[in-house]
C-alpha cells in the first residue's frame, strides 16, 4: 500500500534519560524524557522484530499454514459472494427459475464455505496466538532470571513487568491479527478489485478516482495521528508507575501527610493522560466520517455512472447492483489496513521492547567451562579486587583479604564503607572491576551460579521475604527440608518462640514482604532460612541489627556452635555481636584499616578501639570523628548547626 | 453507605450520569446517525427503481430511466453521507470523551481511596492485584462505555429503525430476514454466558501471574542469593500454563460460536437473497428493494454480531468493577470523626490510658498500655523483637486504631481531631525504610515540597549525609533507584532521618533509624538531634542500648506490657529486664574500657585525652 510509505520516524519522541530519568546508566532500558518506557511508534516494520517472531514461530508452522488458508478462503469467500447476489438478480429479471435456484445453491455453498475456513482461521490463529504467548512469556522470564543485579539496580520493577505482561499481548496480537488481518485485507482488497473489474472494467476505473483521495486523507491522518497515540502509551505508562510507587510507599506517604499533594499530582498526570486519549479519540472519531464520505463518493460515482451505462445497455442491472455491493467490501478492507497500521506500529515498538529485554546481555553468564562445585572447605581469597558501581565512584580499593577456611570474619567500618559490597562480590552479585575473588582456590568467574549460591548462605541487610506461610519462606533456603529441620533452623536464631506464638504457627500466612511481622521478625526468618540451607559460607549482614540484644545472645550462643567449620562474614554495627571473631576487619572507605583479633585492636589504639569505646562512652574523641564526610573533607558539623528557619528546636507550640 | 448495594452496572453507570449532558448529545447524535444511515440504501434503491427504472415488459425487463435522477439521488447520497458523517463524529467523540472521563475519575478516585486507607489495609494488599484492578479493570471498564453502553443504544435504535423500512418496504421480505436475528443474537448471548466465568477466571489469573512476578523482581536479590531460578521458573511457568489453558478455552469458545454467528448471517443472506428473487420474478418486489435490502442487511451484520460483544463488554465490566469496588469499598479502618477540629498548638504531652491493641480479633499485641510522654522528654522504648514497640509508635499517628482505652495528645482524645492535622505533629522515621524512585533531593523534601535547597542541605547535614551526598559527581541529583537500591542501609536510614527533620514536627519517633548505622556516625547524629531535640517530645527505639541511655523515660516492653518504666540509673538499680540486657550488651565493654583506661594511666599517665578528649 502506497501509504505505508509515508511512515517517517517518530519525530520529537525519541528518547534519551533526560527529565527525572538522570544519566543512562549501563545495563539499564530505555527511558523516554518523563523517565518511564521509551515508547516510540516509529516504523511499521521492524526486521529484527519481525525475524525473531519468525524463528518463534516456525515450530507452528503447520498451525500457520491452516491460519492462512483460513484467512484466505474467508477474504475469497465473503467477496465472491457478491457474484451470487448479482446472479439471483440477473437470473430473476431474466425469468429463469433454474438460474436462479442453482444461484440459491451456489450461494448457501459459498456461506457454508465461508463459515468453515472463518473456524478454521480463529481456531488455528488462537491456537498460535496464545502459544506463542506463552512461550515468549516463559522465555523472558528465564531470560530475566539470568540478568545480574545491576540491571535490577537500574530498572524499576514496574517496568520491567508491564513489558513481559502488557508488551509481549502486542506481540501477539501483531502475530496473530496483525499480519494475518493484512494477509485478508490485502486478498480481500485484491478478490473486490477483480470482481469489481469483472462487472465492469470502466466503471471500475470511474470509481478508483477516489482512491488517490482515500489514501492522500489516510496518510495524513496518520502523520498526525502517530504522534497522539504515542502520547497516549506514554502517559498511561507514567499513570501506572505513579500509581505503582503510590501503593509501595503508601506508609511513608501517610506518615509525612502527603496526601494531598499526591493527589494534586496524580490529576495533573491523570488529566494528561486524558487529554491525550480524548485528543487521539478526537483523531479516531474524525478520520471514519471523512472515509465514509469518500466512499459514498464512489458509491454516487457508481450510481450516476453506473446507472448512466444500465442505460445505454453497457451493463445489466444486476451487474449494477453485485458492483454496487462488491464497492462496499472493497472499502471495509481498506479502511482495516488504515486502523491496522497504527497497530502494527504499536506492535512492533512492543516487539522492540520486549525484545530489548530479551537481547540484554546478562552482564555474566556461566562460563561454558564453569564448574559445579560441591564439597568445598570455604576458602575465601580476595586478590587485590577493586570494584565500582558507577563509573568515577571506587566503592572497593584494591582490598586484599584471605580467609582460611572455618574463619569468621568480621567487618567493621562506617556506613557506606562497603562492608555490604564484599560479600555481594563473593555470591558473584556483581562482578569485580579488578582484581579477582576466589572460592578455594577458583576465581568465582568459573564457578556455577547454581552451585555457588547452594553453597552459601545469605541474611541480606534488608530481610525480603515472599508472600507464603513461614514454612515456606524458610523452607526457600533448601527446598527438600523437612519441617522438624525447618523447626530447628528456626529454633537456632531464636525464632521459634514467636512462630508459634503465630495465629497459625509455621502455617501463619506472610503477605507480601512479610509484612505482617515485624522487622526484626522478619530478620530472624530470614536467617533461619539462610542457616538451614546449610551453607558453607554464611554471610550474615546485620542479621540481627534490629533484633534485640537478649535474642541475639541466644542466636551468639547458637551460632558458635553452627560456624564451627564453617566460613563465615559478620557485618554488625553493635559490637557485643562481632567481639569474637576470628578476625576483624576495619573498613575505610573501601580500603582495609585494621585488622586483627578483638584484644589485639583494643590494644592498637586505633579506629577499632575508638569505635568500640564509643559503644558506651558519650563524649569519647567526638572530635577526631567524621561521618563519611571525611571524603568530602569539609565535615558539617552538626551541633550548634541547627538554625535554619526550618530547623531550630521548637520553641512555641503554635505552628 | 448509599449505593453499595446496587448492581455494580448500576454504580458504574453513575460514573457516566456525571456527564448526562454530553450523554445526550451523543444518543441525540446516534438518531441523526441512525436516519442518515438508513437513507443511504434508500437512496440506492431509489436510484435503481427510479433512475434506471428497470420494469418488466413481455419477455423480460427493459430500463428507461432519466440521467437526471440518477445525478440527483447521487448527490444526495454524497450529501447523506456528509451529515451522516458529522453525526458519527459527534457521537464517536462525545462517546469517548465520556467513557475517557470516566476511567480518569475511576483512577483518581482509586488513587486517593488507596492513599487514605489504612496500614490495616496495606498489610494485606498485593501490589500486583492493585496495579492489575487500577490498570486492565479500569480500561475494561472504558471499553464498556465507550464500546458497550452507547453500542448497545445504537444497536438497539438501529434495528428498530430498519425493522421498520424493511417491514414498510415488503414485510415479507422483512419475515424472511428477521427470523434470523433472534437465532443471531440468542448465540451470542450463549456465547458470551458461557464465556463469562471463564473471562473472569482469565482476569484472576492475569493477576496471579502480576503477583508471582512481582515478588520475583522485588526479590531477585534473594533468588540470586539462594539460586532459586530453576524453581521460581517453575512457580512462574505453572501460572503462565495455567492462564494460557483459561484463555485459550476463551478461544476455543469464541472460534465455536464465531463461525456458527456467522454461518446463521451467511444463510439470512442467502435465504433473503434467494427469497427476494423470486419475488423479483414473479413482479412482487423491484430490483432496488432488493438491493435495499442486501444493503440493511450488510448494515445490521456487525450490530447484530455486536450484541455479542456488547454483553462480553458488560460481562467484563461487571467483573472488572467487581474487582475495583472491592478497593472503592474498602473501608478505611481509621476513620475521622465528621466535622471534627484540627489539632492546633501542639506541646506535645502524649498519653496512653490503657491502651490495648492487636492486629487481628485474637492476639493482642499490646495490654493495657499506659504512657505519660511530657512535652520536650525523651522516652525510650526497648523490649524483645515483636515486643510491639514498633505497635506504640504506629498508633499514635493513627495508622492503627487502638482496640481499648485511648491516646491523647495535649489532653485530646486523637480519634477527635482531623487525621492530617494529628499526622502534622508527627515526624516519623520508619523502621522499614522506603525511599522513592527519585533523586536526592527529592525524597528528601518528600513531606515538605516547598522547602528550600538550604533546608535541605540543613537537614542532610543533621542527619550526617550531606558529605557523603556532596561526594556524588551528581550531588543532590543522584538517582537512588527503586526503594533507594544504589545506597547503602545507613544512607538510606539517614535520607529518611533528613526528610523526616525537614518536617519539623511538635512529636519525633526514631524507630530504630540507626540501625545500619556505625556507632560513630550514631553518636554524631545523636550530638546533631539533641539541639534540635529541645522543646519536641521524642520517641526512640533502639536495640543498641546506649542510644536509649540518657532518656527521661525509658519504657521496658514485654510481650505488649510496659514491665518497667525510668531512667537508666533506676532501671539498672531496679536489677530487671533491663539490667539483664545492660549486662548483656554493655557491661563487658565498661569493665575492659576500665581496664584499659587504667592500663593507659599506667602508660602514658594520662587518661582523659584519650577518653574524652573531644567532648565538650
Ligand atoms: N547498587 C548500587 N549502585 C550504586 N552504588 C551503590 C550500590 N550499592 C551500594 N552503593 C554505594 O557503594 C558504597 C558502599 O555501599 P555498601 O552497601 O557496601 O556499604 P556498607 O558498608 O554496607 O554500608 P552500611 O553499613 O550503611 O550498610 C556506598 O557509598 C553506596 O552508596
Ligand atoms: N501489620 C501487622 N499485622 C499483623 N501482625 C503484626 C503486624 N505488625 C506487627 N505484627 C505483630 O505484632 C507484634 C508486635 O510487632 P511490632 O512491630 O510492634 O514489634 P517490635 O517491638 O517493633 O519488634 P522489632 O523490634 O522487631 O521491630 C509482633 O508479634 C508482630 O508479629
Ligand atoms: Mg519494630
Amino acid at each position: 500500500m502506497v501509504f505505508f510509505g509515508g511512515a517517517g520516524s517518530a519525530g520529537g519522541w525519541s528518547g534519551g534519560g533526560g527529565g527525572m530519568g538522570g544519566n543512562l546508566r549501563p545495563n539499564s532500558l530505555k527511558r523516554s524524557t518523563d523517565g518511564w518506557d521509551d515508547d516510540e511508534l516509529g516504523s511499521v516494520y521492524s526486521h529484527r522484530v519481525v525475524t525473531r517472531m519468525a524463528k518463534m514461530i516456525a515450530p507452528y508452522r503447520f498451525r500457520l499454514f491452516l491460519a492462512v488458508v483460513g484467512v484466505l478462503g474467508f477474504a475469497t469467500m465473503t467477496r465472491i459472494s457478491v457474484l451470487a447476489v448479482s446472479g439471483l438478480i440477473g437470473a430473476a429479471t431474466d425469468g429463469d427459475m433454474d438460474r436462479l435456484n442453482r444461484w440459491g445453491l451456489a450461494y448457501i455453498a459459498m456461506a457454508v464455505l465461508s463459515a468453515a475456513f472463518f473456524f478454521i482461521q480463529m481456531t488455528s490463529t488462537g491456537w498460535i496466538g496464545h502459544r506463542l504467548l506463552l512461550r515468549l512469556r516463559k522465555d523472558m522470564f528465564a531470560h530475566l532470571q539470568k540478568l545480574s543485579l545491576r540491571f535490577y539496580d537500574n530498572n524499576e520493577v514496574g517496568r520491567v513487568m508491564s513489558r513481559i505482561t502488557s508488551d509481549v499481548t502486542s506481540l501477539q496480537e501483531l502475530m496473530t491479527g496483525g499480519m494475518l488481518t493484512i494477509l485478508g485485507d490485502v486478498v480481500g482488497i485484491a478478490i473486490s478489485v477483480g470482481v469489481l473489474l469483472y462487472f465492469d472494467v470502466r466503471l471500475t476505473l470511474v470509481t478508483f478516482t477516489v482512491v488517490p483521495v482515500l489514501v492522500v486523507t489516510m496518510a495524513v491522518w496518520q502523520a498526525y495521528s502517530r504522534r497522539a497515540f504515542v502520547r497516549v502509551r506514554q502517559a498511561i505508562a507514567v499513570v501506572n508507575a505513579n500509581l505503582q510507587e503510590n501503593v509501595s510507599g503508601v506508609r511513608v506517604i501517610q506518615s509525612l501527610s502527603r496526601e494531598d499533594e499526591n493527589a494534586k499530582r496524580f490529576d495533573n498526570i491523570n488529566r494528561q493522560n486524558l487529554n491525550a486519549n480524548v485528543n487521539a479519540g478526537l483523531l479516531s472519531a474524525a478520520v471514519t466520517p471523512a472515509v465514509e464520505v469518500i466512499v459514498a463518493t464512489a458509491t454516487a460515482l457508481v450510481v450516476a455512472y453506473g446507472g448512466y451505462r444500465v442505460m445505454n445497455g453497457h451493463l445489466a442491472v444486476e451487474g449494477l447492483v453485485g458492483f454496487a455491493l462488491a464497492l462496499q467490501m472493497l472499502f471495509d478492507p481498506v479502511r482495516d489496513l488504515v486502523l491496522q497500521y497504527t497497530q502494527l506500529q504499536r506492535a512492533m515498538a512492543g516487539g522492540e521492547r520486549v525484545l530489548e529485554v530479551l537481547d540484554t546481555k546478562p552482564e555474566f553468564e556461566d562460563d561454558p567451562n564453569a564448574i559445579d562445585i560441591e564439597d568445598i572447605s570455604g576458602r575465601v581469597d580476595f586478590n587485590h579486587v577493586s570494584f565500582n558501581y558507577v563509573d568515577d565512584v571506587q566503592v572497593l580499593a584494591d582490598l586484599d583479604l584471605h580467609v582460611e577456611p572455618g574463619e569468621t570474619i568480621a567487618l567493621v567500618g562506617q556506613t557506606g564503607a562497603g562492608k555490604t559490597t564484599i560479600t555481594a562480590l563473593i555470591s558473584r552479585f556483581y562482578d569485580v572491576t579488578s582484581g579477582s575473588i576466589e572460592v578455594d582456590g577458583i576465581d568465582v568467574r568459573k564457578i556455577t551460579h547454581a552451585s555457588l549460591a547452594h553453597r552459601m548462605g545469605i541474611v541480606l541487610q534488608e530481610p525480603f521475604l515472599f508472600s507464603g506461610t513461614v514454612y515456606e519462606n524458610i523452607r526457600y533456603g533448601r527446598p527438600d527440608a523437612t519441617d522438624e529441620e525447618i523447626r530447628e533452623a528456626a529454633e537456632t536464631v531464636g525464632a521459634h518462640d514467636f512462630i508459634s506464638r503465630l495465629e497459625e504457627g509455621y502455617g501463619t500466612y506472610l503477605h507480601e514482604r512479610g509484612m505482617n511481622l515485624s522487622v526484626g521478625q522478619r530478620q530472624l526468618i530470614s536467617f533461619a532460612r539462610a542457616i538451614l540451607a546449610r551453607p558453607r559460607i554464611l554471610i550474615l549482614d546485620e542479621a540481627t541489627a534490629n533484633v534485640d540484644t537478649q535474642t541475639e545472645v541466644v542466636i551468639q550462643r547458637a551460632l558458635n556452635t553452627l560456624l564451627a567449620g564453617r566460613t563465615s562474614f559478620v557485618i554488625a554495627h553493635r559490637l557485643s555481636t562481632i567481639r569474637n571473631a576470628d578476625r576483624i576487619i576495619v573498613l575505610e572507605h573501601g580500603r582495609i584499616v585494621e585488622q586483627g583479633k578483638h584484644d589485639d585492636l583494643l590494644a592498637l589504639g586505633g579506629r577499632y578501639a575508638r569505635l568500640y569505646r564509643m559503644t558506651y562512652e558519650q563524649h569519647a574523641l567526638s572530635s577526631s570523628a567524621n561521618g563519611d564526610g571525611a571524603r568530602a573533607g569539609s565535615s558539617g558539623n552538626g551541633h550548634g548547626n541547627g538554625h535554619t528557619p526550618a530547623l531550630k528546636p521548637a520553641a512555641d507550640p503554635a505552628r | 453507605m448509599k449505593g453499595r448495594k446496587l448492581p455494580v452496572t448500576i454504580r458504574l453507570l453513575s460514573y457516566a450520569w456525571n456527564y448526562k449532558g454530553r450523554l445526550a448529545l451523543a444518543c441525540l447524535a446516534l438518531v441523526g446517525l441512525t436516519t442518515f444511515q438508513l437513507v443511504g440504501p434508500q437512496l440506492v434503491s431509489y436510484a435503481i427503481d427510479t433512475g434506471i427504472n428497470p420494469h418488466k415488459v413481455d419477455g423480460g425487463f427493459e430500463v428507461d430511466g432519466s440521467t437526471d435522477t440518477l445525478l440527483i439521488a447521487a448527490l444526495l447520497i454524497v450529501g447523506a453521507a456528509m451529515a451522516r458523517g458529522v453525526f458519527q463524529f459527534l457521537q464517536t467523540y462525545t462517546g469517548e470523551f465520556v467513557a475517557q472521563r470516566v476511567a480518569y475519575d475511576i483512577r483518581n478516585n482509586i488513587y486517593n481511596h488507596l492513599q487514605r486507607l489504612s496500614f490495616a489495609y496495606h498489610d494485606k494488599a498485593q501490589t500486583g492485584q492493585i496495579m492489575q484492578r487500577a490498570t486492565q479493570d479500569v480500561e475494561g471498564i472504558r471499553m464498556f462505555m465507550s464500546l458497550g453502553v452507547i453500542r448497545l443504544v445504537y444497536v438497539v435504535v438501529l434495528l428498530i429503525a430498519t425493522l421498520t423500512v424493511m417491514v414498510l418496504t415488503s414485510w415479507k421480505l422483512a419475515l424472511v430476514t428477521w427470523i434470523f436475528i433472534p437465532p443471531t443474537a440468542a448465540i451470542s448471548i450463549v456465547m458470551t454466558t458461557k464465556l463469562r466465568p471463564i473471562w473472569l477466571e482469565v482476569q484472576n489469573l492475569q493477576g496471579r501471574l502480576g503477583v508471582v512476578l512481582q515478588e520475583n523482581l522485588s526479590g531477585m536479590r534473594v533468588v540470586k542469593a539462594f539460586g532459586r531460578e530453576n524453581e521460581e521458573q517453575a512457580k512462574f511457568d505453572a501460572e503462565a500454563q495455567q492462564l494460557f489453558n483459561y484463555s485459550y478455552r476463551t478461544n476455543r469458545i469464541q472460534a465455536t460460536f464465531g463461525p456458527i454467528l456467522n454461518g446463521v448471517w451467511a444463510v439470512a443472506t442467502v435465504a433473503t437473497g434467494w427469497f427476494g428473487a423470486y419475488q423479483i420474478l414473479h413482479g412482487h418486489l423491484s430490483v432496488g428493494d432488493l438491493a435495499k435490502f442486501m444493503l440493511y442487511l450488510g448494515m445490521l451484520q456487525m450490530p447484530v454480531r455486536s450484541i455479542g460483544f456488547v454483553t462480553m463488554f458488560w460481562a467484563r465490566a461487571s467483573t472488572s468493577g467487581q474487582r475495583i469496588y472491592d478497593i472503592l469499598d474498602a473501608e478505611s479502618a481509621v476513620q475521622e470523626k465528621p466535622g471534627a477540629p484540627d489539632l492546633a498548638h501542639v506541646t506535645g504531652h502524649v498519653q496512653f490510658r490503657d491502651v490495648s491493641f492487636g492486629y487481628d480479633a485474637i492476639s493482642p499485641v499490646l495490654r493495657r498500655v499506659d504512657i505519660d510522654a511530657q512535652p520536650g522528654q525523651v522516652i525510650a522504648l526497648l523490649g524483645q523483637t515483636g515486643s510491639g514497640k514498633t505497635t506504640v509508635v504506629n498508633l499514635m499517628p493513627r495508622f492503627y486504631d487502638v482496640t481499648g482505652g485511648k491516646i491523647t495528645i495535649d489532653g485530646t482524645d486523637i480519634r477527635d481531631v482531623t487525621l492530617a492535622s494529628l499526622r502534622r505533629a508527627f515526624g516519623i522515621v520508619q523502621q522499614d525504610v522506603f525511599l522513592f524512585s527519585a533523586t536526592i533531593r527529592e525524597n528528601i523534601a518528600y513531606g515538605a515540597s516547598d522547602a528550600t535547597e538550604d533546608d535541605i542541605f540543613e537537614a542532610a547535614r543533621l542527619a550526617r549525609i550531606h558529605d557523603f551526598i556532596m561526594t556524588l559527581p551528581d550531588g543532590y541529583d543522584t538517582w537512588v533507584g527503586e526503594r533507594g537500591i544504589t545506597l547503602s542501609g545507613g544512607q538510606k536510614q539517614r535520607i529518611s532521618i533528613a526528610r523526616t527533620l525537614l518536617l519539623d514536627p511538635k512529636i519525633l519517633v526514631f524507630d530504630d533509624s540507626t540501625s545500619s548505622v556505625d556507632t560513630e556516625t550514631e553518636y554524631l547524629i545523636q550530638q546533631a538531634l539533641a539541639e534540635l531535640m529541645k522543646g519536641r517530645t521524642t520517641f526512640v527505639i533502639a536495640q543498641r542500648l546506649r542510644t536509649v541511655k540518657s532518656a527521661d523515660q525509658i519504657l521496658v516492653l514485654k510481650d505488649g506490657r510496659i514491665v518497667e518504666n525510668g531512667r537508666h540509673e533506676e532501671l539498672i538499680a531496679l536489677d530487671g529486664l533491663y539490667r539483664q540486657i545492660y549486662d548483656l550488651e554493655l557491661r563487658d565493654q565498661e569493665e575492659a574500657f576500665e581496664r584499659e583506661r587504667e592500663r593507659l594511666a599506667e602508660v602514658k599517665g594520662e587518661p582523659e585525652t584519650a577518653i574524652a578528649g573531644g567532648g565538650d
